[in-house]
């Protein structure tokens, strides 16, 4: 036939291009070798550095272990809540690390996994422990000293959204548990103070980190209220001498829970390695790891080598006030306090 | 084949074109897996709840705000990006001065920069730290974190679309016709007004549309440089991925529903004057 | 005469030397700055530093995800676009104007509906997603999601560039051919794609390009797996949030050459072509 079939001729390489070069490309590019184990790991998101140096300190140490053997752990971060709700929409998750344990009580609802998972490791599973503390701009130039100053006329503080964020929800009790142990109060009161501390922030991120970086990358507000791991990491390693940490008259024993996730370790057939690497964030190891990346190691003879780094700080424990299977139901879940005092702004 | 019988357009009688049940039979698959099941689902979830929890939902003064937010500096975008983009098409075509063609080459980055890398290097670029945000800092005037940032990222995403679109227009648009003008004593002021502003208005006005359309849903480019404040600098798209992050499924869908209606508006708006624009058939589609 | 009336015949006038002033002052603020940032802050530390950056497991199985995807959507798009270009130019039918209102409406959603499209079908909540769930399908936040996602976003892409061009053709050729007794396979291969050639070209590399550098929309449905769903732009975001500021430019650079090599390549074809390249992004 007469037509130009020559033009196509040309055009069909041109058009090929952009496939074939990225399938050859995916195909030949080496490091997928299938002989290892994988192992992913679901965490919050202030632990981005410290799983980096367990994961690879874990795959050196599991390498040497009779019965061990190559791993490879990936680890997933996000705001505690939403990573949660992720691992429940399929996310694969073999271990879950994250902010609180009403997060993965969500997924032992959902019968991902065994509803006791809290007493299968030590320390009703956690592995390291923070505070909910301040950080705020070198000088503290708004003098900054506690709970209280937090709600005066001009005072902008950042913290990540209760709602997705496990820290935003250590932070929203630790204040709520100061204001309750103030003379006089009662639990009108104390969410009376919420209320009024949550009309002086101006961003609320969905993660930890976010918020981390809008207070310090992006110069937003007066004071964040942050984990410590989180304070410290930006006050040591990010801008040295731009930020104090303050700790204020009370805080929170925040505790980061971890397990393994049944459904999907089984499936996968990684229930052994799974544990063994929570396990190791137990041992002595994994508890140094923990220090130097300014988490509270509860193995006593680490805490005790570390202790000068950590202030010592007032800090109630949530199961004074009923734990968090009552905390959640009660202030975050939908039309739940956080809700009603906030809905001006949502 | 039917089809091909039914609306005969064409007064002609047709030889029939072969092929129409492949073609037609992979288009509405393509079609309706791909763009009207998933709208479907779009449209249906968010009134879940029932209309007057969607209607409480999208008024609440944050959310209201984000969308106030995010058409306001697509409108504002589109404005300034118009002007500019006939600033370039004009002196592409008409001034054509030395080195035009790397001008012309330089104005599709935006198409190859993906919006994530625009994002990041213009927040960069206008943070109070940055090589024009520091000067400007020391004016007093702050661009990343406000809307004005999200406005520059706009522009810059939008700037293609508008110069690619006037530019064949005014290339077809004989030259003859401003001399013709000039010779008859009209003034430059007239013959802008008068001449070329009627002629250029449908390509001027699509272009507006583009880059409105593409502005309002903008995500990549924007996240990174506008400080994501709420009430202030939170966009509509940022504020669907919050409400989904907090598992609030009807929300999300639901200002998503109604970004994607006003999409649609825009493009039938669009498709409209393109209509009017015979000339430019051809390359807008 | 005044710079308005300038045809072409250079800077003749200060009002066109002003004129051609503005123009890339603007073109340098908007355009040339942010790229030029963009290799500053790469090769901040060096080039050693952004290549040990670049090899680093995470940046390659980043690229190979996003190579896999810009391989397998390519094709998808192309083949049923193409197809939808001719059932749309070369048969009347009634309702011809609500399909390619159908198809060209990806183009103004904004990309994180197209990614939350996709969770409203297939996530826990989803139409279809506890069905899957319960047979061990999972949709969101593994690849299938991201290739919708991509799919969604880059969708009107081919037809949109092949379609004014089949539309110029007109039928007799497919006519003429069909009295001669072609098949629909013959007719299309020989007659109705050679003449499409670089109006299809530029519209794979468009698709090409904008699948490379989404997201918005796979942003949504990926579980931001390092290694395993992170595609090049979400590998970018996570090293930028991880403080790892050259790693995240040198691989945002990497990324901006790929794609702009796919817009120049497109740009050469139009300018061929004598047409500009059009505005469809």
């Amino acid at each position: 036939m007469g037509f130009p079939r020559r033009r196509l001729l040309a055009a069909v390489p041109l058009c090929l291009a952009p496939v074939a070069l990225p399938a050859a490309l995916s195909v030949a590019a080496p490091g997928s070798a299938l002989a290892q184990t994988a192992l992913l790991n679901v965490s919050y998101d202030p632990t981005r550095e410290l799983y980096k140096d367990v994961n690879a300190r874990f795959a050196a140490f599991w390498s040497t272990q009779p019965g061990g053997g190559v791993v490879t752990v990936k680890t997933s971060h996000g705001g505690s809540g939403a990573q949660s709700r992720a691992v429940l929409d399929g996310l694969q998750a073999d271990v879950v690390t994250l902010g609180i344990e009403s997060d993965i009580d969500v997924l032992a609802d959902k019968g991902l996994l065994a509803k006791d998972w809290a007493g299968r490791l030590p320390n009703h599973s956690v592995p390291y422990t923070s505070r909910i503390v301040f950080l705020v701009r070198h000088g503290n130039p708004k003098r900054l000293r506690d709970w209280s100053d937090l709600v005066q006329d001009g005072v902008q503080v950042i913290t990540p959204n209760p709602k997705t964020s496990s820290g935003g929800r250590w932070s929203y009790i630790a204040a709520y548990l100061w204001a309750l142990h103030q003379p006089g109060a009662d639990e009108a009161k104390a969410e009376d103070y919420i209320a009024r501390l949550y009309k002086h922030v101006p961003i609320l991120d969905t993660g930890a980190r976010g918020s981390t970086n809008t207070f310090v990358q992006r110069n937003e507000g007066d004071v964040l209220l942050a984990w410590e791991d989180e304070a410290l990491l930006a006050a040591h390693d990010l801008g040295e001498g731009k930020f104090d940490v303050v700790y204020p008259s009370s805080s929170v024993i925040a505790e980061p829970p971890v397990a393994v996730v049944d459904s999907v370790a089984k499936e996968h057939g990684t229930e052994k390695v799974a544990e063994a690497y929570l396990r190791y964030l137990y041992s002595p190891d994994g508890q140094e790891i923990a220090a130097k990346h300014h988490y509270r190691p509860i193995d006593p003879q680490v805490a005790a080598r570390h202790a000068a780094e950590f202030a010592p700080v007032k800090a109630y424990d949530v199961a004074t006030i009923g734990g968090w299977r009552v905390l959640q139901q009660k202030h975050f879940a939908e039309g739940g306090v956080f809700d009603r005092i906030y809905s001006g702004g949502r | 084949m039917r089809v091909a019988l039914a609306a005969g357009r064409r007064p002609r009688t047709p030889a029939i074109i072969p092929g129409a049940l492949p073609a037609f039979g992979l288009t509405l698959f393509w079609v309706g897996l791909l763009v009207l099941l998933p709208l479907a689902a779009l449209a249906e979830r968010p009134w879940e709840n029932g209309a007057p929890w969607l209607l409480a939902t999208l008024t609440t003064p944050r959310t209201l705000a984000a969308l106030r937010l995010s058409f306001g500096c697509a409108l504002c975008a589109a404005a300034v990006t118009t002007l500019l983009g006939l600033l370039l098409a004009w002196v592409l075509e008409r001034v054509r001065p030395p080195g035009w063609r790397m001008l012309d080459a330089l104005i599709d980055l935006p198409f190859a920069l993906p919006t994530a890398v625009a994002g990041i290097t213009l927040a960069t670029l206008y943070a109070p730290t940055g090589w024009i945000g520091a000067p400007l800092a020391g004016l007093g005037f702050r661009i990343a974190g406000t809307p004005v940032g999200i406005g520059v990222a706009l522009v810059f995403v939008g700037l293609p679309f508008v110069v690619r679109t006037v530019l064949p227009v005014l290339r077809d648009l004989p030259g003859e016709l401003e001399e013709a003008a000039a010779t008859l004593g009209a003034r430059r002021g007239q013959i802008a007004l008068r001449v070329l502003l009627p002629a250029l208005f449908p390509a001027l006005a699509t272009g507006f549309g583009l880059a409105f359309a593409r502005g309002v849903g903008e995500y990549g480019s924007v996240i990174f440089i506008a400080g994501n404040k709420p009430m202030v600098s939170e966009i509509a798209p940022l504020l669907i991925v919050i409400r989904l992050s907090e598992d609030d499924y009807a929300g999300a869908a639901g200002i998503g529903l109604l970004m994607l209606v006003t999409a649609a508006l825009c493009l039938m708006l669009v498709t409209l004057l393109r209509r009017r624009l015979p000339a430019m058939r051809g390359v807008a589609g | 005469m005044s710079g308005a009336l300038q045809t072409r015949s250079g800077i003749g006038t200060l009002s066109g030397l002003a004129l051609t002033l503005a123009a890339w002052a603007v073109v340098t603020l908007l355009l040339i700055l942010p790229v030029g940032i963009l290799f500053a802050q790469a090769l901040r530390q060096g080039l050693d530093a952004a290549l040990t950056a670049l090899s680093d497991d995470d940046v390659l199985a980043a690229i190979r995800l996003s190579a896999l995807v810009v391989a397998l959507v390519v094709p998808i798009n192309t083949i049923c676009g193409l197809f939808a270009a001719y059932a749309l130019t070369k048969f009347d039918f009634p309702g011809r104007a609500a399909l390619l209102v159908l198809i060209e409406l990806p183009l103004s959603v904004s990309p994180v509906v197209a990614g939350l499209v996709w969770v409203l079908l297939f996530g826990r909540h989803g139409w279809f997603g506890p069905f899957l769930a319960a047979h061990g399908v999972r949709m969101v936040f593994t690849l299938p999601g991201i290739l919708l996602a991509t799919l969604f976003v880059t969708f009107p892409f081919v037809t949109r560039t092949v379609m004014p061009v089949m539309e110029a053709q007109g039928r007799q050729h497919e006519e003429a051919a069909t009295m001669l007794g072609a098949g629909f396979v013959s007719l299309f291969w020989r007659v109705t794609l050679p003449e499409t050639g670089a109006a299809l070209v530029s519209g794979v590399l468009l698709c090409a390009a904008r699948s490379l550098g989404e997201f918005g929309a796979v942003s949504v449905v990926s579980g931001h797996i390092p290694g395993l769903t992170e595609t090049v732009p979400l590998r970018i975001e996570a090293l930028y949030n991880g403080y790892e500021t050259v790693a995240a430019f040198a691989l945002a650079a990497v990324l901006a050459v790929a794609s702009g090599l796919i817009v120049g390549m497109r740009g050469l074809i139009e300018w061929r072509r004598g047409r500009p390249a059009g505005e469809s992004n």
